[in-house]
């Protein structure tokens, strides 16, 4: 094993080769490389998170034609250590009659609950915290320990309209991970298996993307709205209900909320890559050739990954600053009434192709799964039209005086 | 024998200590000069009136009742999707059974409008 | 003591104290929470018996759509969430004693067990759980019947659900 072909497991191996030299037993050894490599790992996430702070600030002042921060250092990239160390030394108001240990652990249990998420996350094909067989349903698990940690945030901090937001919130996040976890169906029985390396090296052919495009939009949608970001961002509407769940949180207490929602969508940048963009391969058969070896490298890999999470991020994020914000009930009548039902039915319709379809060669199987997803888009599309005119027709005939004005109007 | 939970379980211990890093870094750094005022909750900007309990609406307790029923679904096609390979067509079909069954009851809670936020 | 022992004590530690934690604690909302510190441990304990799905779906069900929906219950119907009242009867002797009694005889019937204090055999390499347990759910000489009729059983729950709320809202 070179170094540069293998990194974790040549240093794995030397470090194990160096432990029981000294005399550990093998499972302390196994416990003592993983607390190593677990921390390398989540420093990076933390590290990476900050510079996302960065990338945020920076994204949405070029959308909303300015600048951003660029005083402080090159491109203004030491902003976000300010930003830290303010945080930092702020002082931490914890309101009267709040749950001491609840109102702590609030922000502890966000950031957890999207630290543990790069667990699973294949950053290249040797380097990647542990090969879950169920890591599709993890993704699940982490955002129902999410979810916990708004109630107790919103709970803890003994005011009315922090529970309030909690709740919407909660009933949001619920709601959502519904088609979610339908889509999530979809990348697994493509490939036939729930683990990430293996989606990852069942889309080395064919993006899932391409395979099932419908399955992508539906899954941005959900991650949106799990993630608390506009335009479903109800929790942190200024205007409606102040900021929230984590009104009464100051400090770096509010600074973990933040860096949790922002590490967050990274994170769902990155399993969107991972499931439906072929993650850190998914190069259509070109590192076979033997001119692209190269691409087999597990930092370039690794690069690769990054480079599509960060699409994914940005994609997340041009839809926040350029979309209004919906209203609650809105919301919710979307994701029950329209978008489960669409998943349920994109799902249905993947179960049954990939069953008549398994025979044809590759391209008749791509084109046969992709002309599916659009004919259900476009289906779809005509019977919100035809709703969308079944209603105006139903509100002219309402009022004729109202129809006359929209007339003149237009 | 090796258990790739272990791996998760560290995972889990190390990312619940590495938030409480900077909190207690705060503590040690920030000033702390708590008085009443400061420590009153937020309502506006203005004095708190009444308790903080107010009446919730009924209907997010229905959204996270038809919530369950769904993820429990959800979780029943996931064995179900990992055995589509091998086995025969008609498998596909007890799966769409399942999921016809589970929208009718879906079509029931909308026509008795449970899925109205009013 | 091995590795695993000492996990599953700890574990078994964690599982009876949040339990005895719930039905002790005065407030409500502790009460939920420690629920799901004690169903988090019953996850943990799948976990290390290598029942992978079964731990993920434990988290996912149980943490994530149960407790949330004791939570809001307890939230949404209580005006007084702290429990005033004394802890115990005044005759807390008399179910302490049948308890104690219950425990023994469990423990002597569970030391009488031919797999008490072996540990559990290593799973044969190459057996993927997931996928047999999805094959032995579609199969129709396994258990397809009840997966099917497990549907209905939640069509039953969700039609119950909304007519018991729909009473309600009139």
């Amino acid at each position: 094993m070179i170094f540069l072909n293998d990194p974790i497991n040549f240093i794995a191996g030397w470090m194990r080769g160096l432990l029981t030299g000294w005399g550990l037993s093998d499972g302390l050894t196994t416990v003592i490389i993983y607390f190593i490599g677990i921390t390398v790992l989540i420093v990076f996430a933390m590290v990476l998170d900050i510079l996302l702070v960065w990338v945020e600030r920076k994204v949405v002042a070029r959308f909303q034609d300015r600048i951003g921060p660029n005083r402080i250092g090159p491109f203004g990239l030491i902003q976000p250590f300010a930003d830290i160390i303010k945080l930092i030394i702020k002082e931490d108001i914890t309101p009267a009659g709040a749950d001491k240990l609840l109102y702590n652990l609030g922000p502890v249990l966000a950031i957890a609950s999207v630290i543990i998420l790069w667990a699973i996350l294949p950053l290249s094909e040797k380097i990647f915290g542990v090969d879950l067989n169920v890591a599709v349903l993890y993704l699940v698990a982490a955002g129902a320990l999410g979810t916990l940690s708004i109630i107790v945030g919103g709970w803890a901090s003994n005011n009315k309209y922090a529970l309030l937001g909690a709740f919407r919130m909660v009933a949001n996040m619920i709601s959502y991970e519904i088609p979610m976890v339908v889509v999530l169906l979809i990348p697994t029985i493509l490939a036939d298996s729930m683990s990430v390396q293996k989606i990852t090296q069942a889309q080395s052919g064919m993006w899932f993307a391409i395979l099932s495009p419908l399955a992508l939009i539906i899954f941005l949608i959900s991650a949106i709205a799990e993630l608390g970001r506009s335009p479903f961002d109800l929790n942190e509407a200024e205007s409606e209900i102040v900021a929230g769940f984590h009104i009464e949180y100051t400090g770096m207490k509010f600074g973990l909320f933040y860096a949790g929602e922002l590490l967050h969508a990274f994170t769902f940048g990155g399993f969107m890559a991972v499931l439906f963009f072929g993650g850190y391969g998914g190069f259509f058969g070109l590192e076979k050739i033997g001119f692209f070896s190269w691409l087999n490298n597990p930092f370039v890999q690794a690069v690769v990954f990054l480079a599509k999470a960060m699409f994914g991020y940005w994609v997340i994020m041009w839809i926040k600053y350029s979309m209004p914000r919906i209203r609650i009930d809105h919301m919710l009548a979307f994701n029950w009434k329209f978008l489960t039902p669409l998943a349920l039915v994109v799902l249905v319709n993947t179960a049954v192709l990939s069953k008549v379809l398994a025979g044809l060669p590759n391209w008749g199987y791509v084109l046969g799964m992709f002309f599916s997803n659009i004919v259900i888009g476009f289906i779809t599309v005509e019977i919100l039209r035809a709703y969308g005119r079944k209603q105006r027709k139903a509100e002219t005939k309402l009022s004729p005086q109202s129809a006359q004005n929209q007339e003149q109007a237009v | 024998m090796q258990n790739e939970w272990l791996y998760v379980g560290i995972f889990l211990v190390i990312g619940i200590i590495v938030p409480i890093v900077p909190l207690v870094f705060s503590r040690l750094v920030a000033p702390r000069k708590p008085n009443p005022i400061k420590q009153s909750t937020y309502e506006c900007g203005i004095e708190t009136v009444g308790d903080s309990w107010v009446q919730f609406k009924a209907q997010y307790y229905i959204f996270a009742l038809v919530f369950l029923i769904f993820d429990v679904e959800t979780v029943f096609l996931f064995p179900w999707a990992l055995s589509l390979k091998q086995m025969p067509l008609f498998v596909v079909l007890e799966g769409v059974l399942f999921i016809a069954i589970l929208v009718v009851g879906l079509l029931y809670a909308w026509r008795k409008g449970m899925l109205e936020w009013a | 003591m091995t590795a695993d022992q000492i996990i599953f004590l700890l574990c078994a530690a964690l599982i009876l104290g949040s339990a005895l934690m719930v039905v002790t604690t005065r407030k409500l909302i502790h009460a939920a929470l420690w629920l799901v510190a004690a169903l988090f441990g019953v996850a943990i304990l799948y976990a290390v018996l290598q029942a992978g799905f079964l731990a993920v779906v434990q988290v996912v069900v149980y943490i994530g759509a149960i407790a949330i929906l004791f939570i809001f219950a307890v939230m949404l119907t209580r005006r007084e969430m702290l429990d005033k009242g004394a802890q115990t009867r005044s005759n807390w002797w008399l179910p302490a004693l049948l308890g104690l009694l219950i425990l023994t005889g469990l423990v002597f019937l569970i030391i009488g067990q031919p797999a008490f204090g072996r540990t559990a055999a290593e799973m044969p390499a190459g057996v993927d759980t997931l996928r047999n347990l999805g094959t032995a759910l579609v199969s129709p000489d396994a258990f397809v019947l009840p997966f099917e009729v497990a549907s209905v059983l939640l069509l039953a729950a969700l039609v119950g659900a909304v007519y018991v709320a729909s009473g309600n809202k009139k």
